[in-house]
């Protein structure tokens, strides 16, 4: 340790030559192109897993054929499988699982717990008891979603206002209330099940492990997650400051309450799209994260948008598996969640340091 | 007029009377220990002082302005805290835990530039941690974590430092030389605001004491009038024997 010339450290900034190993391993990109990368190759991914889960399924499309769809041309069949069933069914999982990798990101952050998820708060039980009511109520597809989102909000809302109280507003206190409330939609999700006709039991088994075949409608979730990663671009590094604690944040200049509100807001309000879109898909917004911070390290500049897109093509890749493995029989994509991420998480833990 | 002051301050400390009213002015070059035994509310004092905890009552000014409605970005960019404890929730390396010394004085969109790096280079040798800047911070010692922890305070190097403990967990060298930094910002024109437990230390290197006693009772001034035996066998409730060393007053507890 030496001391400080007498000119102070304004006098070394910007004199001093630092060997260029003092950032490389250090975790911290200095360029455009450190950021950029990274992303590229996940956006080349979730491409790659686009184009296959267009032409895998029970009439499979050679690349030839894909061409000639796109360059409408072709045969009339492919061209109406693929713009009315596959395509949009594919842009939905692509979103619903960016959505939910980046609200589980923002989660984790604002609980400064690694194990948060979307749904740790109870808004997918919200969501989920909304859906079985309408389905118990045999309601449609529209409205089993519309009940969902609404039950999703109200949920979030319960849990918010319970956990601000009388003004005293820490993580424990909203992980707390979130998880209790969680566990109470968790028995009314239970009694529903134990009290519904039979013939209606697969169905909604189905929702509740995540299920993207009535998601037809890729655009609202698409647009839902475009304004999000736009929103947070700003926040990134505020978001890595106040990831080390709420009052090393505020010293450092976050104002912390309107952050983490924003956080919550925005967290919330994609899982009630998420959820909405393709029922309680599970693990996605828990694993995507930690398996790009493994890789990546832990800059939400770079986390963010990569949960994004990592998050779109996992999803992607299961629902995929899920239509094709025992077709035409389908499976809940949840599963294959589960069983793909997995051992994925836990090769590259064991990899690391 | 002082950068940092106080008007009738009493800060707010949970199921206790209201203290003393303070009316500190902090000037320039000053170094200020502040003294007390566990509990007292220093490191409230130092939390208000930052305004990051509501007082009491009265007020804390920073460059004339109340700093209850001061933007916490403009606080940042003039006073910097150092924190008695350190979460590292996420892992991170020690490069990015002391680039954030920089975050105050970065705009949303900018990115680090390779001058905010070589602050916080900087900031690392001076503390002698230049060799472990890839290290991941949940793998380094108490002391070696403590001196990051200095290490982003000196990137951010705000004209007035409020250090909770430095000397926390450090060896005698070590102690040593992170006094001397601390003396060093002060001859740069920073005001130096402490923590502390050590009396030698502050004895040595502390120009102004503040007293807080248990009761709620404050007082102030400087070290020479404030470092005397009956003052602080009376603050810490434990019978002192004194010497002077090298024209410094040296304190040792009677059992």
């Amino acid at each position: 340790m030496g001391s400080i010339s007498a000119e102070g450290l304004e006098g070394l900034v910007g004199v001093v030559k630092f060997p260029a190993w003092t950032y490389q391993g250090t975790g911290i990109r200095t360029t455009m192109q450190g950021l950029i990368r990274p992303l590229a190759v996940l956006l080349a991914l979730a491409l790659a897993a686009l184009l296959l889960a267009v032409m895998v399924g029970s009439v499979a499309i050679t690349p030839g054929e894909l061409m000639a769809v796109v360059m409408g041309q072709g045969n009339p069949l492919h061209h109406t499988l693929i713009t009315e069933l596959r395509l949009p069914r594919a842009l939905s999982a692509l979103a619903t699982g960016g959505l939910l990798a980046v609200a589980g990101a923002l989660m984790q952050i604002l609980l400064r717990n690694p194990l948060a998820d979307p749904y740790v708060l109870g808004i997918s039980g919200g969501a989920a008891v909304g859906a079985l009511l309408a389905m118990l109520g045999g309601l449609g597809a529209f409205l089993v979603s519309g009940s969902a989102f609404a039950g999703a909000l109200l949920s979030t809302l319960l849990v918010f206002g319970l956990a601000h109280g009388t003004g005293s507003w820490t993580p424990t206190r909203l992980l707390l209330t979130g998880v209790v409330i969680a566990s109470g939609w968790g028995a009314m999700i239970t009694l529903m099940l134990a009290i519904s006709p039979t013939e209606q039991l697969p169905g909604m088994l189905y929702w509740l492990m995540g299920d993207l075949t009535y998601a037809n409608s890729p655009w609202p979730p698409l647009f839902v997650l475009v304004t999000l990663c736009l929103l947070l671009m700003p926040l990134g590094r505020s978001l890595n400051v106040l990831a080390r604690g709420a009052l090393q944040a505020a010293a450092l200049g976050v104002s912390v309450r309107p952050l983490e509100w924003l956080v919550y807001i925005l967290a919330s309000l994609v899982t009630a799209v998420a959820v909405t879109t393709a029922g309680s898909i599970g693990f996605v917004g828990l694993i995507v994260p930690h398996m790009l911070r493994l890789v990546l390290g832990n800059d939400q500049r770079l986390i963010l948008p990569a949960c994004a897109l990592a998050g779109g093509t996992l999803l992607l890749l299961a629902d995929t598996l899920a239509r094709t493995v025992i077709a035409p029989e389908q499976l809940p994509v949840g599963v294959i969640t589960a069983l793909l991420g997995v051992p994925a998480f836990l090769i590259l833990l064991y990899r690391s340091r | 007029m002082s950068l940092l002051s106080t008007d009738q301050l009493v800060t707010a400390i949970p199921g206790r009377a209201p203290g003393y009213a303070l009316d500190l002015s902090f000037e320039p070059g000053q170094v200020w220990g502040i003294l007390g035994p566990n509990g007292a509310g220093k490191s409230t004092l130092l939390h208000t002082l930052a305004g990051l905890s509501p007082a009491r009552s009265g007020h804390v000014r920073l460059d004339g302005h109340d700093i209850a409605g001061l933007a916490r970005r403009k606080v940042a960019r003039q006073l910097g805290l150092l924190f008695q404890d350190h979460h590292d929730g996420f892992p991170a390396t020690v490069m990015e835990t002391t680039l954030i010394g920089r975050h105050p004085f970065l705009s949303p969109w900018q990115t680090e530039t390779r001058e905010d790096m070589a602050c916080a280079y900087n900031a690392l040798t001076v503390l002698g941690l230049g060799a472990l800047a890839p290290r991941l911070v949940n793998t380094l010692s108490g002391g070696e974590r403590q001196r990051v922890a200095l290490a982003t305070l000196l990137t951010q190097d705000p004209d007035i430092w409020l250090v909770d403990e430095p000397t926390n967990h450090l060896d005698l060298h070590h102690q040593v030389e992170t006094m001397t930094l601390m003396a060093d910002r002060a001859r740069q024109g920073r005001t130096v605001i402490m923590c502390m437990h050590d009396l030698n230390l502050a004895a040595r290197w502390c120009d102004h004491i503040l007293l807080l006693y248990p009761n709620g009772d404050a007082c102030w001034g400087p070290a020479r009038q404030m470092l005397v035996p009956h003052a602080l066998e009376r603050l810490y409730g434990q019978r002192l024997a004194t010497a002077e060393i090298e024209g410094v007053p040296v304190f040792i507890p009677r059992p």
